[in-house]
């Protein structure tokens, strides 16, 4: 498992300095270790994970990927709720709650619900689709590297899990109000919680340790 | 201590495969070799930035809690929500447990999310008492944690989108909802920009391996 990936590593770069790797969280060196599917090392002086080899290869990951974009569109162009009272009937999807917000002169929180929302997993869904394609594919395309870094700075920022309890929520706060029927985007919003909770377990670093194969356009 | 630093190398932020800058660069930027992320030896201005992350944080605390977050209008009248009121109707409706989950996300987790995260930045100035292991898993769940406060914002966001009764009733997010939405950003950057290696830099060589 360890990076045998690098054609020509560059001059900055000293060839011992792939084998080791130091602990995001206290900075410590360690040579790195051959691991199989599922398992975890870990640092010795603090704890933290230092590398994962994923438990999905590369091909079952990009279906766990599909199904998850397939859950996010229903869960985005469905209504998550209808509500009745006397006869009128009220529903609406995130998007249209966003729009409401924006329309309501709470640009800021709009901007925030959308941002995390909708925007980061999607982003996240696609750049991990198109990551995962080129792997397959054995080339390692020139946006590859980009396409790893914005998933590193969007990854923070996607909060499906918190959305799905805050559905659950809002759920109970309007029966209370009125009848409440759940829509199809509900039981789309629960498959998309799991499938991205297993997505986002997939650490796409460890792309860079799979051997690019044909050497394509990179 | 075998630290990277220690060695000269620097991993970088994004892929974690550590650098070794030229000579004439140490404490400076430097590209990474295999994806091109600016690596630094540290993040950078690291301590400044979370402070200064946490003092805007801390202050709009203040009217996230005061101003009104929510606003119903029905034919039976109109009223104004805050945070803590919203935590109260549930208590009162008999969902303590829901109450309870609101009251943790959205009072406390912020609370304690600022309280930890100055805790740190100050231990990296004075260790004290605590050591790098215990600060360490502090900061790991304050990161963790913080997301979760984003859910009052998702329930009034969906509240509002909801509920759109021309004539019976009406739902509309109050100024609070943005400065609570600040804060949850805020104090978010703020972890992110905090260094966890800083408290290991500060703790010296006398930190004991595991």
């Amino acid at each position: 498992m360890t990076a045998g990936a690098e054609a020509s590593p560059p001059a900055s770069a000293g060839p011992a300095d792939d084998r080791l790797v130091a602990c995001p969280e206290c900075d410590r060196l360690h040579v790195r270790v051959p691991l199989r599917a599922g398992e975890k090392a870990r640092c010795v002086r603090c704890g933290t994970v230092l590398q994962s080899a994923p438990y999905w290869r590369p091909d079952q990951m990009l279906a766990l990927v599909m199904a998850a974009l397939i859950a996010f569109l229903l869960a985005n162009a469905c209504p998550i709720l209808e509500l009745r009272v006397q006869g009128s009937i009220s529903s609406a999807t995130l998007l249209d709650a966003v729009l409401t917000l924006w329309r309501e002169d709470r640009q800021l929180v709009a901007v925030l619900v959308f941002a995390t929302g909708l925007l980061a997993p999607l982003a996240d869904l696609l750049a991990m689709t198109a990551l995962l394609a080129a792997v397959l594919a054995g080339r390692r395309p020139a946006y590859f590297a980009p396409l790893l870094r914005l998933i590193q700075q969007i990854r923070p920022w996607g909060m499906i899990e918190v959305l799905m309890l805050g559905v659950l929520v809002s759920l109970i706060k309007l029966s209370h109000l009125a009848q409440v029927v759940p829509g199809v985007a509900l039981w789309a919003f629960i498959a998309l919680t799991v499938l991205l909770a297993v997505v986002l377990s997939y650490d796409p670093r460890c792309l860079w340790e799979l051997p690019a194969g044909r050497k394509g356009a990179a | 201590m075998t630290t990277a630093l220690s060695h000269g190398l620097w991993a970088c932020p994004c892929c974690r495969r550590l650098c070794r800058p030229s000579a004439g660069n140490r404490g400076g930027a430097g590209r990474c070799p295999r994806c091109g992320a600016t690596a630094h030896p540290r993040k950078p201005d690291s301590l400044s930035r979370t402070w200064a992350f946490l003092i805007a944080a801390a202050t709009l605390y203040v009217p996230a809690n005061l101003l009104p977050v929510m606003q119903t209008s029905s034919l039976l009248g109109s009223s104004r929500d805050t945070i803590i009121s919203g935590v109260v109707y549930f208590w009162t409706s008999g969902s303590p447990g829901l109450a309870l989950l609101i009251f943790s996300v959205s009072i406390l987790v912020p609370l304690i999310k600022l309280g930890a995260l100055a805790y740190l930045a100050f231990s990296v100035r004075r260790p004290g008492a605590t050591g790098p292991h215990r600060l360490g898993r502090l900061y790991r769940a304050v990161e963790l944690a913080g997301r979760w406060s984003m859910l009052d914002v998702f329930v009034i966001a969906l509240m509002v989108g909801m509920v759109r009764f021309r004539t019976l009733a009406t739902i509309e997010a109050g100024p609070g909802a943005a400065a609570f939405g600040a804060v949850v950003v805020l104090s978010m950057l703020a972890a992110a920009s905090f260094d966890p290696r800083l408290l290991w830099d500060a703790s010296g060589p006398s930190s004991h391996e595991h």
